[in-house]
């Protein structure tokens, strides 16, 4: 690779790496991101080497291993290209007839394709998919065309065009000036607008200023940034190129969780090799300006996701928040005024200075501008990760992109904004996405968790999963949060165990009221939220629990109790051996009956008698009823 | 853990008080836990207080004071996860193993631990073991599973 000291020669870096390149050449992109890792990528890579080099076609085909396309419902995942075949659940099987009949003889394998669920269609084309037709992937898109590996590929699709443009086209001035017409809002669940902190920064007293990446995702079931950072690194370094050429900042640092070992191998790849291109380090691009970066492990604490607490972590001590003014953008890393946004704001910056703020207010509602990334997951048809304008409604993520709820279950509710987010109702679906929007309806944007729940989800226990979830990860610092959420944990799994009393909801409505006010970071103020937007909405499942010992979702194990209906039971067995506390009673055509005495509700009858016969149901808040008489439970005398 | 092994990792940080995390996280990737010995050696080296390498040592998730299993079996808690039925494979795997999270069982066959969300959430619920991720695991699953394990 060259060194390269000016636009002019990485523009003919660029020509060179194009020339080299045949568009028309057939390409087989695989994803190989951590969750079509899990469904067995690595093997089907493994396979494709193994064919092509056997059919002696390793020269004639492309064959790319990319990051996260987004549909790990179905991975994993092959794209055959020009032609845009999309291949779903490939397994290594697969692998000579996608060589053999679909590269040799154009003929398309359809077992492979996706199938509608309902119509039983079938799609070839990836953007006729509906999960990809109703997104609009301005960030994420270029992850499936890139090996996070490969900087020429990055470079071959655009990259670093908007870098020179910066730094010798650009006065700083004029950068945040963009960013801030642009109107880019902080990604990470603030929602602060970047190009005004990066004023603060910028105008901040002092030589010495840092700039940071916030990758410690915490929030359970988001995992946006992890695919942005595995997927494309390159987009995230430019980003913040630009972002500290703007501030003015020397030194840059990544903080990157450690549950993401992915992330940071093809980080530091792609450190390595922006280095080694001469995009970091003295004088980038002839400009004078000198940027070097750093990448920081984080050690699993959620709390180090609030940016007081990152600094501290980054300096090497536990994370603890601290309270602010005065704000990181003025006093940050070491004292030396900071600016930190996470993954995928700086992921943005590329976007805004190649084309304009218009690329962002082009779409969007009145004070949310452009795209954002959600990981759309729980119970629903097609988990993944959903790159959608701002302002489209829940219902169309959840229906036209998710494709519904599987199993035929009713929606209840869905859980955005992550553990200090909340649940949104089913009357509330035509709501647009947007910060605001979000924070009107008592929940938030947060860094982008969608989880959709069924009607087996039991909102109570919900809130208690999160207020668990905050307890375990409250730093402990201050005591409304730490003494708060572990009353309120205690309160509400009172109430999930039906020992629920009066005048827990207003005890729990005053330890919230505290949180708020008198916690000193942004995770305790909203500790209590996982509470309030649930009692908010799903009052009568709280009313249940306390008033009726009745789980309305028959999700509460201790309010549960398993029955086998006699005139559905066929006596098969299944359930008898498999009960783990020996609990059920019966023989070959004697109907089965559950032992409630025994029973340690723990489903697993529930799940395994068969579906032809779904003998087993739940009840909860009503008696149990007593077993039929012993000649009854004799099949053979039955009329079946 | 030999000392001198923690010296080179000390030294590939450069020595700085801001790389403690840094150095903690090496050791106990190698090492599987943090001896005292180990935190002795970090605080004279990196010129941090006991008190403080001690402090992060018990702040965060990763590390560990006491020795771990061969196996490092993590259920992952992410709401995702949460909603699809973790809450039932952790039972199974505590009725299995004998351990609850953060235990190790007296054999060092298992330790057992949950996590907040590893992003797999399109195959929930989802159980790490030695780092492989095993998806849409069932109690059924849990046992067969963990019966491969030696």
């Amino acid at each position: 690779m060259p060194s390269i000291k000016s636009p002019d020669e990485l523009e003919a870096f660029r020509k060179n790496v194009l020339s080299n390149r045949d568009p028309s050449k057939p390409s087989i992109t695989l994803c190989s991101g951590t969750a079509c890792h899990a469904t067995g990528s690595k093997e089907v890579a493994a396979a494709f080497e193994q064919e092509l080099e056997q059919q002696g076609m390793k020269t004639d085909i492309n064959f790319r291993k990319t990051g996260c396309h987004g549909f790990c419902e179905k991975g994993p995942i092959v794209i055959i290209d020009p032609e845009e075949i999309c291949y779903l659940q490939v397994t290594p099987k697969d692998v000579p007839d996608i060589i053999g009949q679909t590269i040799k003889e154009k003929k398309v394998l359809d077992h492979l394709l996706y199938t509608d669920a309902i119509t039983g269609e079938k799609t070839a084309l990836e953007s006729e998919i509906p999960f990809y037709k109703h997104q609009q992937r301005n960030v994420f898109g270029p992850n499936r065309r890139i090996d996070p590996r490969s900087i020429e590929d990055y470079i071959a699709i655009g990259g670093f065009q908007a870098l020179p443009k910066a730094l010798l086209e650009m006065a700083p001035d004029e950068i945040i000036a963009e960013v801030k017409a642009a109107n880019l809002r902080g990604r990470g669940g603030g929602g602060f607008p970047a190009g005004q902190k990066w004023e603060f920064a910028r105008n901040a007293p002092g030589e010495q200023k840092y700039v940071v990446v916030n990758c410690d995702e915490g929030d359970p079931g988001a995992y946006m940034d992890r695919s942005l950072m595995e997927g494309n690194p390159f987009v995230v370094l430019e980003g913040l190129l630009i972002g500290a050429y703007a501030i003015g900042a020397s030194e840059g640092y990544f903080y990157v969780r450690q549950e993401y070992p992915l992330a940071r191998k093809n980080l530091d790849i792609a450190i390595g090799q922006v280095e080694e291109l001469g995009l970091l380090g003295k004088n980038i691009l002839g400009s004078g300006f000198d940027f070097n970066v750093h990448v920081h492990r984080g050690a699993g604490a959620f709390v180090c996701g609030e940016e007081t607490a990152l600094l501290m972590s980054l300096e090497g001590r536990a994370g603890e928040p601290k309270s602010r003014p005065p704000y990181p953008a003025i006093k940050g890393l070491w004292g030396k005024p900071t600016n930190i946004n996470n993954v995928e704001t700086w992921a943005n910056v590329p976007l805004i200075i190649n084309e304009g703020a218009g690329a962002l207010t082009s779409i969007g509602t009145e004070n949310s501008k452009g795209t954002k990334i959600f990981s759309l997951v729980g119970k629903i048809n097609n988990t993944g990760l959903v790159e959608v304008p701002m302002g489209i409604t829940l219902e169309d993520i959840i229906y036209k992109i998710g494709g519904g709820i599987p199993g035929g279950k009713k929606f209840k509710a869905v859980q955005t904004g992550g553990p200090s987010g909340g649940c949104i109702p089913e009357n509330m679906l035509d709501l647009k996405v947007g910060f605001d929007e979000l924070s009107k309806a008592g929940s938030m944007m947060g860094s982008g968790g969608m989880i959709v729940m069924d009607e087996d989800t039991c909102m109570v226990d919900i809130a208690r999963y999160f207020i668990d979830f905050l307890t375990d990860e409250s730093c402990g610092k201050c005591v409304p949060c730490r003494e708060g959420l572990r009353q309120m944990h205690k309160i509400l799994t009172r109430i999930t165990e039906g020992n629920g009393k009066e005048g827990d909801i207003e005890r729990l409505q005053e330890i919230a009221e505290t949180a708020r006010e008198a916690s000193l970071c942004a995770l305790g103020k909203t500790s209590a939220n996982p509470f309030l937007s649930t009692f908010h909405y799903f009052k009568d499942e709280y009313e249940a629990h306390i008033k009726e010992k009745r789980c309305p979702a028959l999700s509460c194990k201790e309010l549960i109790s398993f029955y086998i209906d006699p005139d559905k039971c066929a006596a098969c067995m299944i359930c008898i051996k498999k009960c783990p506390v020996d609990a059920i009673d019966g023989a070959k055509k004697k109907i089965h009956i559950i032992d409630q005495a025994e029973c340690t509700n723990c489903g697993t009858c529930f799940d395994v008698c068969p579906s032809k016969f779904d003998a087993v149901v739940k009840f909860s808040g009503v008696p149990v009823p007593p077993p039929i008489s012993e000649e009854a439970r004799m099949i053979s005398k039955k009329s079946k | 853990m030999d000392i001198d092994r923690i010296d080179q990792i000390i030294e590939k940080h450069e020595g700085a008080a801001s790389s403690l995390i840094q150095v903690l996280l090496d050791i106990q990737s190698e090492n599987h836990w943090l001896p005292k010995a180990a935190l002795k050696q970090v605080s004279e080296k990196l010129q941090v207080p006991l008190l403080q390498v001690q402090h992060v040592a018990t702040f965060y998730k990763t590390f560990s004071l006491v020795p771990k299993g061969r196996h490092e079996v993590n259920i992952c808690m992410g709401t995702a996860c949460h909603v699809r039925g973790a809450g039932r494979v952790l039972d199974k795997v505590e009725e299995l193993t004998g351990i609850k999270p953060g235990e190790t069982d007296l054999d060092l066959k298992f330790s057992l631990e949950t996590v907040n969300c590893v992003g797999c959430c399109a195959l929930g619920p989802v159980m790490d073991i030695n780092g492989k991720t095993h998806g849409k695991i069932s109690p059924t699953k849990t046992e067969k599973l963990l019966k491969s394990y030696e």
